[in-house]
């Protein structure tokens, strides 16, 4: 049981490369970063958390909660180590997970690739059931055939398995018997049933999401109660609570019965940081955006709040392409990922345009300039070349850069081809790497229905601050936000993470003939669920609050929009006011209300319980202030397309600074803050580094 | 800096690329037919003031694209640019003047900027029900396959043409979907011109003219190189069809000389006399969307990309038909038109093509209730449902590819989607009993070809109810590739094994089901030559049987499973 009021606590953050420790105790903020063990993550975590506790002067004992996020799920399924997953499917139905929507996510490319299912066809198997939309049994399950199929599974050698049945969202009988059934006879399978797990309409987005969710639970099962076990060994009294992937905080044993929930939870972490930073500075409109090594994600934040949604799909293998992947259907914190990052490859293709990514260059052979093999030309390098990285001052300095081999492969493959000078096509580079992050946030705006132009930039990640202000300008963005310990944001969003749970249940109701009834049932049912499981985390007097949504369509359409409902029982005349709402919430998004000529209908529900949230702890700076001392030296500027001096100063010394115009470069560790000619920078007393604009970009005019 | 004009147009590509993908996602979002909101039939694209297009939306099929790409002429034709205002708003379903049929509606907005057009927005979409007889090929006559709209103003200073939704609501069988899917296209050329004036905006100009030109020779010189790489030559090829009454004969002969190449269709059958005739935009667009997938994949879509091929097709063939011949099938015959270009481009290019597929959809049109069956089956049925139309849309496997194994059950060189099972039964009285890959269909090759798929489809209760079969290859099967195996050919049939015709209405008596079984893609090479171990996981998986593995690849499986080497050594060396 956990007070949420508890002084110190510890987040955890376990990365394909990186795993990050972030200790807070009384107001003060302690951090390690270590290399991730990828045979037993576990151990770097242990070593971590001795290095902070020790730091902080105290015992493991004093550690009151543990947060953790793991990609132990998400790299399962990418790389395919996950458990051997059994099906059992309606009969008529065994190809769904592998026949998927039937479409292509490129149109014009014969060699495109598809997804492989989780479970191949030869352990996928059929029983005679059937029940229709509205839940009636059209034809019975029956326990001779469960029975029946108990050696075919047992040779397949099943370790989980998934059960998915057509329509079990409307009725779930026959899953729960086949699951009961089958968990007295081997009580060793991990089981998860689509009802369960997903239960929405679609059956290929459910079925997948359950298999997903089978394909993991072993090895996640596995791996939380090892890790939970050596904690309590070592000293560590507090109970660990996990990071889902739409930013809230569950105990071991949900995660455990879903682990598809935890798919994704460490960029989820990120998006958390963002929100705390948005909250911390009162940014009511902004846009987080964190770019590493070979991706960027974005994502729009709304009242401190990230933008939600309920379809994922996890290990695209084409191109970042929607439709690619695995698609699931878990509440998410909805980011745009795409191939963006600092070993992103340029090239120019048949048409002689030149391009960025999504191929990286990766950490070998790396960029050029690492000089560890690599040829081809990356946004790194085209970033040594503009003069925004010190090549003797990069990544902790672990490496010295080769600024003539950044120049020799930007040359061969960009600048020669396209007849350009060398430092054109960095420049280049670097700004159509910014058109593609640029472009895939509007359209993922428009497809939320914002706008990205009035919204402040909070960026972290080693690759962000670097192009910062070229993204603010493509976005028509005026003031960024580079926050303090931008380096290990997502263990430290972990810690302001809410305990919270979301419960989704599709429940179709046309609103000309509306239930309240049926609809109160089934939403008291779900706040039920919702409360049991965040109570697990939580002490008995902590308060509760709960968020009802109706997603919400006209009959007829498609995609669903969020009506946020009021937690009182719905009235029978409740309908005409749920229409307005969502008239309104329609033209919000699309620009035209078509109430008159179309009626409404409800789809599903969501209720989200979460347990009352710390007030926000602010945390001092972990810089201490020096005397101030900058330096000058020749970069390209992004504003004026030119070569500037800019001002130089160390991210320590910039506090004594106050503020600096551009153009100027904030060096760190980890990366460096280009700041270009039209913004200003500001030391905030709260650590963070706020650039705002003055002018406007001008672009070199055409030497007519 | 001259150096950086190159790259700022290269940026405003990408951005304008980017502006008709959130157009078209509007209409994804916003419409009400499920053939767009779930399935994506629908193409969404910037055009320049002369109409030539400068960018189109990933999102898309090619029938509508490349069809939709020449019928802006046509608008600005009729209503010059000069004239346009603000607030004007144009549609056609001419299946002559856009794609092809009049279920695909073209919605045409004129963006403005400081009181000037700078641009036309255009998208079309598949509106389920335009009057009619409904999506078939039954009608002898286009006028039998619902409403005409001739090129004319949708809205007037963006008010809604009342006198005309009022002729097609009191049309049409389904008004408010087709109402509604007219306020998503409006809704979606919107967001274009948004978009467009905010890149105006921010890049400082005054039109896409120049850029779009830029774009557009671009896009030109890359695939006028792509065909001078290849070898001149004149490559021919045919391919034989069900069609409706009697067989088609499909002739294609492809001429490449220098940086010219033109497919010239003569030879052809002659128009149908029933409803699965194409129109010459819609010929042309699949004939180009065949030549680009071999020759230029990478290079984006837009009037200098698609106007390279010389598309030729004699007038009255089945592939250019006059009014008032009946077109509303014609996708049956227009996207075997990419397989049968391949056949030749495979002459002059041998390692880049794939073998033929399914080529055509299967998309079964349903009808139910009183109107929709047949009189004698109605009086003796016991039970009835209420009038429905639901289509959708399904696919068979592609062929074996150069590197890879066919896909199963993926649409080419259609691009929509298939809705869920779950949505079409909780929408209509529909019930699927089976969606299944077809095991064995995939023709036998080094690479495999994809696997067709059976669908099984009764009605609740057992009602009886109705389908327009539109279907083909149930006769000639897709042809395999250097030395690969052909896929098998579809079959239209009752769940008792009763044959039905693959094309034309036909009734589903009470308590009977209709099986669809959907073609699989030709193989790629000579099956022998096949990794052993992929012959047996496909045998594992049960998409061929260990009989065909020893058949036809040369591959021996034990009792378990396991690879007997000796004799599949002997068995190969055959």
């Amino acid at each position: 049981m956990h007070d949420m009021k508890s002084t110190t606590r510890a987040g955890i953050d376990i990365g394909g490369t990186f795993t990050d420790i972030v200790l807070e105790t009384h107001g003060e903020r302690f951090t390690s970063k270590l290399l991730t063990t990828l045979n037993n993550p576990a151990d770097a975590c242990m070593v971590g958390l001795k290095s902070v506790v020790q730091q902080a002067g105290i015992t493991p004992i004093d550690v009151d909660l543990i947060i953790h996020g793991t990609t132990l799920a998400t790299n399962a399924i990418i790389e395919r180590k996950g458990a051997k997953t059994s099906m059992v499917t309606t009969r008529g139905f065994r190809d769904v997970i592998e026949i998927g929507t039937e479409g292509r996510p490129e149109q014009y490319d014969v060699n495109i690739l598809k997804p492989e299912p989780l479970v191949p066809r030869r352990r996928r198997f059929t029983i005679p059931e059937r029940i229709n939309s509205t839940g009636d049994v059209l034809h019975p399950l029956k326990e001779t055939e469960l029975e029946a199929l108990i050696p075919k599974l047992d040779k397949a050698g099943t370790e989980a398995l998934a059960i998915c049945f057509l329509h079990s969202y409307a009725n779930p009988m026959h899953e729960t018997v086949a699951r009961d059934y089958f968990a007295k006879r081997r009580p060793k399978w991990f089981i998860s049933i689509s009802s369960d797990i997903s239960p929405e309409f679609r059956e290929f987005e459910r079925f997948s999401t359950t298999c997903a969710n089978a394909y993991v639970q072993p090895l996640t099962s596995t791996y939380l109660a090892e890790f939970d076990a050596r904690l309590k060994t070592a000293g560590y009294q507090c109970q660990m609570m996990m990071m889902l992937s739409n930013g809230g905080l569950t105990t071991v044993q949900t995660a455990r019965d879903v682990p598809v929930r935890l798919i994704e939870s460490g960029p989820a972490g990120g998006a958390i940081f963002a929100c705390d930073v948005a909250q911390r500075l009162e940014i009511r409109k902004a846009l987080s955006f964190d770019m590493g090594g070979t991706t960027a994600k974005i994502c729009l934040i709304d009242d401190y709040k990230p933008q939600t949604n309920r379809r994922f799909e996890v290990a695209r293998v084409y191109r970042f392409r929607k439709d690619s992947g695995i698609p699931l259907r878990i509440p998410v914190i909805d980011m745009v990922e795409i191939g963006a990052g600092g070993g992103s490859i340029a090239q120019i293709d048949t048409l002689g345009r030149l391009t960025v990514g999504p191929e990286s260059a990766g950490s070998a052979p790396g960029p050029a300039c690492y000089d560890q093999g690599g040829t081809r030309p990356t946004v790194t390098d085209a970033n040594l070349v503009l003069g925004r990285i010190n090549p003797t001052d990069f990544a902790h300095s672990l490496l010295t850069l080769n600024t003539e081999a950044a120049e020799t492969s930007l040359m061969t493959h960009v600048a020669n081809p396209l007849n350009m000078s060398p430092i054109s096509s960095a420049y280049g580079v670097t700004e159509i790497v910014c058109e593609n992050m640029a472009n895939a946030t509007r359209v993922h705006a428009i497809e939320s229905g914002k706008n990205t132009n009035d919204r402040t930039l909070i960026a972290f990640g080693g690759a962000a601050p670097l192009h910062i202000c070229q993204l603010a300008d493509k976005l028509d963005i005026n003031r960024i936000i580079i926050p303090a310990n931008a380096g290990v944001g997502s263990a430290v969003g972990f810690l302001r993470a809410p305990i919270s749970y979301e419960v989704f249940r599709t429940h179709y109701q046309h609103l000309d003939d509306f239930d309240a009834e049926a609809a109160n049932a089934t939403l008291v049912k779900m706040e039920a669920q919702a409360q049991s499981t965040v109570k697990l985390g939580v002490s008995p007097n902590t308060k509760l609050t709960t968020n009802r949504v109706a997603y919400m369509r006209y009959h007829g359409q498609g995609h669903e929009i969020a009506v946020a409902l009021t937690n009182d029982p719905l009235e029978s005349n409740v309908a005409h006011s749920l229409k307005t709402l969502f008239d309104i919430e329609y033209k919000v998004i699309f620009g035209r209300n078509i109430g008159t000529i179309a009626t409404a209908e409800i789809v599903s529900f969501a209720v989200t319980v979460t347990a009352e949230p710390d007030a926000v702890v602010t945390m001092p700076s972990s810089y201490t202030v020096e005397h101030s001392s900058h330096s000058t030296r020749i970069a390209f500027d992004s504003a004026m397309e030119e070569e500037r001096h800019f001002t130089i100063v160390p991210r320590k010394n910039f506090l004594a600074l106050k503020s600096v115009n551009g153009p100027a470069i904030i060096t760190e560790k980890e990366t460096s803050v280009v700041v270009s000619s039209i913004f200003k920078a500001h030391a905030m007393p709260s650590g963070d580094i706020e650039l705002l604009r003055t002018g406007k970009r001008t672009l070199a005019k055409k030497t007519e | 800096m001259e150096e950086l004009e190159i790259l700022r147009k290269q940026l405003i590509w990408n951005r304008l690329i980017s502006a008709v993908e959130e157009q078209a996602q509007t209409v994804i979002r916003t419409a009400f037919s499920q053939s767009v909101r779930e399935c994506g039939d629908l193409s969404a694209g910037v055009f320049n003031k002369r109409g030539q297009m400068v960018a189109q939306a990933v999102t898309g099929t090619p029938g509508h694209v490349n069809a939709m790409a020449i019928c802006i002429e046509h608008f600005i034709n009729k209503f010059p640019v000069d004239h346009m205002k603000p607030g004007d708003i144009f549609c056609t379903n001419d299946p002559w003047l856009s794609v092809g049929h009049y279920h695909d509606v073209t919605v045409v907005t004129p963006a403005f900027y400081h009181g000037q057009v700078v641009g036309l927005f255009a998208n079309t979409c598949h509106i389920v029900d335009m009057g009619g007889r409904g999506l078939g090929p039954d009608s002898r006559q286009v006028y039998e396959e619902g409403i005409n709209i001739p090129i004319m103003h949708l809205a007037r200073d963006g008010i809604v043409n009342e006198d005309l939704m009022g002729i097609l609501r009191t049309n049409v069988r389904n008004a408010r979907d087709m109402e509604g899917d007219f306020y998503a296209m409006i809704a979606c050329n919107d967001e274009g011109t948004r978009r467009l004036i905010s890149i105006l905006e921010e890049f400082d100009l005054d039109d896409i003219e120049e850029v779009g030109d830029y774009i557009i020779q671009q896009s030109h010189d890359s695939i006028r190189t792509a065909v001078r790489n290849l070898p001149d030559g004149v490559y021919e090829n045919e391919m034989i069809l069900d069609g409706f009454t009697d067989s088609i004969h499909l002739k294609a002969c492809t001429t490449i000389e220098g940086d010219q190449i033109i497919v010239d269709y003569d030879g052809t059958s002659e128009a149908s006399l029933f409803g699965i005739n194409v129109v010459m935009n819609f010929c042309i667009a699949y004939t180009v969307f065949g030549v680009n997938c071999i020759i230029g994949h990478n290079v984006p879509c837009n009037a200098g990309s698609i106007n390279v091929v010389d598309v030729r097709a004699p007038l009255g063939s089945i592939l250019n038909v006059e009014r008032p011949m009946p077109v509303s099938a014609r996708h049956v015959i227009g996207q075997m038109l990419p397989d049968l270009v391949f056949g030749c481009l495979t002459q002059a290019a041998p390692d880049k093509v794939p073998a033929e597929g399914a080529g055509a959809m299967w998309n079964p049109m349903f009808r139910g209730g009183p109107t929709a069956v047949d009189a004698d089956i109605f009086a003796s049925s016991p039970t009835i449902t209420q009038d429905f139309d639901v289509i959708t849309f399904n696919t068979g496997g592609t062929g074996g590819r150069p590197t890879l194994d066919g896909m199963s059950t993926t649409a080419f060189p259609s691009g929509v989607r298939t809705p869920p099972i779950e949505a079409i039964e909780a929408d209509y009285p529909l019930i699927v009993w089976r969606k299944e890959l077809r095991e064995g269909s995939g023709g036998a090759g080094r690479y495999r070809g994809g696997l067709g798929q059976i669908l099984e489809f009764g009605c609740k209760d057992g009602a009886p109810f109705s389908v327009a079969a539109m279907f083909d290859r149930t006769l000639a099967a897709p042809k395999g590739r250097h030395g690969g195996h052909n896929g098998a050919i579809g079959v239209v049939r009752t769940d008792d094994g009763q044959r039905l015709k693959s094309k034309g209405r036909q009734t589903i008596p009470y308590n009977k089901r209709l099986v669809l079984e959907m073609p699989g893609g030709g193989g790629y090479g000579d099956p022998r030559l096949r990794d052993p171990e992929l012959v047996r996981q496909d045998a594992l998986d049960e998409l061929i049987t260990p009989q065909t593995a020893q058949e036809d690849y040369g591959v021996v499986l034990m009792q378990d499973m396991r690879i007997n080497q000796s004799a599949t050594q002997e068995e190969r060396s055959k």
